[in-house]
């Protein structure tokens, strides 16, 4: 359920509401934290639930001594009133079925539409997927109908239909989002519940996933435009999105002398 | 899939957790049998809050029965002997309830007949004290936890290895004004430890004042050297007034480990 975090439940009548789906790599998980931390999103509340497993930490957006003792829990939301933004960061994985419960939230919180950053397995492309675009998209039947121009301007490529059963040549063909969680399920739920919610995904494989997020808010970019448009120069891309605090020492601690 | 050093292709761990569509295709083919067998499955393994060592019930929750200004919570083997030696051996500490629950990971599969020494957590209110687990209304509750974790977890720049462990950090609720008596832990550093970290989140989100106290040790059995790296947290508001004598709670926390040492020596 969402608690906020002062008195009153804020007003999110008409806002986009961005989330990730814990899927392979991270890396719609990053890319939120990319979006907090370079929006300086103030946070609004926190979702408590018991579908994700606890965690808690330290401000993981802190840039000075002053705020950095916030606590943060594993399901927070955070919001930019000035550009009709609300975003959800899920920290933790999921140990029961969560989809209903957020997508009960997403209705009555009244905000217009629906975001998810997602991957899938890069292993799992077919030839054509290989030599093409590693960024796909999803719309619900009632988000296409108003923002379909808008995403043929752009030139995006819609995420493909493959067998439902690999192995069976004769088997039906479906959306299959391997690697991407709930990210199906909460597509599914949402066509049939009539909510407006894109999917935006990319192919990627375990490992330093920074580049895939940095990818992935890049193409958010281009249709939402929370940044100013991406000049020419690649070298200023990646260093236009503030890396948070909490993703130092991403790998380890330091290494001890005596190895050397 | 990654392919390993000597070529194979194996499926590699995806940091995703679960795949969510294996499981979802699952519940589609439960049967009506299945559907019984899970939620036989879990009634069995509700967490029941019982009073004291009979085993009825309680009735109502325990914070209402016994209302509390200071909750005080141990987690781990050091932590829990910190606190019978120094806290819970200074005044009349009385057991007022304990929680029992199964899992399928428990050596017994009698649920019904846990004894007393199998309960995973037992509460105790202070008989002489009214101010903790006494009779204050809940909205005053301040909450302490204490708990461990392995030196390895906590990341650094330098190298774990020139840690001086066995150091302290505090993680504090929005609502705990008072100060701890250790640095705040740092980020990257989490906790994800279920007790602990449970209980803080429900802290923060209710706004009820709360401070975790992490000790990172390289020892996870019961040690002394562990046990006494929390004894900062003896000055705090607290656990103030909670410890009389130190000294004599030194000297059974040193018989503790000496027992625990013989039990667990298989020569003799």
């Amino acid at each position: 359920m969402f608690v906020p975090c002062g008195e009153s439940a804020p007003d999110l009548a008409g806002f986009t509401l961005l989330m990730p789906a814990v899927s392979v790599g991270n890396v719609g998980q990053l890319a939120m934290d990319l979006i907090i931390s370079t929006l300086n999103m103030s946070k609004i509340g926190y979702f408590y639930t018991d579908c994700l497993v606890p965690m808690v930490g330290n401000n993981p957006y802190a840039t000075t001594e002053g705020n950095s003792t916030e606590l943060s829990i594993n399901a927070e939301v955070y919001s930019l009133p000035s550009r009709k933004l609300v975003a959800l960061q899920l920290r933790s994985i999921f140990i029961k079925p969560f989809c209903e419960k957020l997508l009960s939230w997403v209705k009555s919180s009244g905000c217009a539409r629906v975001i998810v950053l997602s991957s899938s397995h890069s292993y799992q492309r077919n030839d054509l997927q290989l030599r093409s675009t590693p960024f796909r998209y999803l719309l619900t039947p009632s988000m296409q109908k108003s923002v379909q121009n808008k995403i043929k301007s752009l030139n995006w490529e819609e995420m493909e239909k493959s067998r439902c059963i690999p192995e069976i040549d004769d088997s039906e063909f479906c959306i299959r989002i391997p690697g991407g969680g709930i990210t199906k399920t909460l597509y599914d739920e949402s066509c049939s519940k009539e909510i407006q919610m894109a999917v935006l995904l990319k192919f990627v494989s375990e490992g330093d996933n920074i580049p895939d997020a940095l990818g992935l808010v890049e193409y958010l970019n281009e249709w939402l435009q929370i940044l100013k448009p991406l000049s020419d120069d690649p070298t200023v891309s990646a260093s236009r999105w503030k890396i948070p605090s909490s993703w130092r020492l991403l790998f380890g601690s330091g290494l001890p002398p005596a190895l050397f | 899939m990654a392919a390993t050093f000597f070529g194979e292709v194996v499926k590699a761990p995806c940091r995703a957790g679960t795949e969510d569509e294996e499981e979802e295709e699952e519940g589609r083919r439960e049967t009506p049998e299945d559907r019984e067998v899970r939620l036989q499955l879990a009634r069995k393994r509700e967490v029941r809050l019982l009073r004291r060592q009979t085993k009825t019930s309680l009735e109502v929750s325990l914070l209402e029965k016994y209302p509390c200004s200071k909750f005080i919570i141990a987690i781990g083997n050091n932590a829990v002997a910190f606190l019978s030696s120094f806290v819970m051996n200074s005044g009349v500490w009385e057991e007022v309830g304990c929680a029992k629950l199964w899992n399928e990971w428990c050596r017994t599969t009698d649920t019904t007949h846990l004894s007393s020494t199998e309960a995973f957590c037992v509460f105790y209110h202070l008989k002489s004290n009214p101010s903790v687990f006494g009779s204050c209304p809940r909205k005053n509750m301040q909450i302490t936890i204490l708990t461990c974790r392995h030196v390895t977890d906590y990341k650094t720049s330098e190298s774990t290895g020139s840690l001086p462990s066995p150091f302290l950090r505090a993680l504090k609720t929005q609502n705990f004004k008072d100060s701890a008596c250790c640095p705040l832990l740092e980020q990257p550093n989490i906790v994800h430890d279920l007790p602990a970290a449970g209980v803080l989140s429900y802290c923060q989100v209710w706004k009820i004042p709360a401070i975790l106290y992490l000790c990172y040790t390289d020892v996870m059995k019961l040690d002394l050297i562990t046990v006494e790296a929390f004894k900062p947290i003896l000055s705090t508001r607290s656990l103030k007034g909670l410890v009389k004598n130190i000294p004599q709670s030194t000297e059974i926390l040193k018989k503790l480990m000496t027992t625990n040492e013989i039990q667990s020596n298989i020569y003799t």
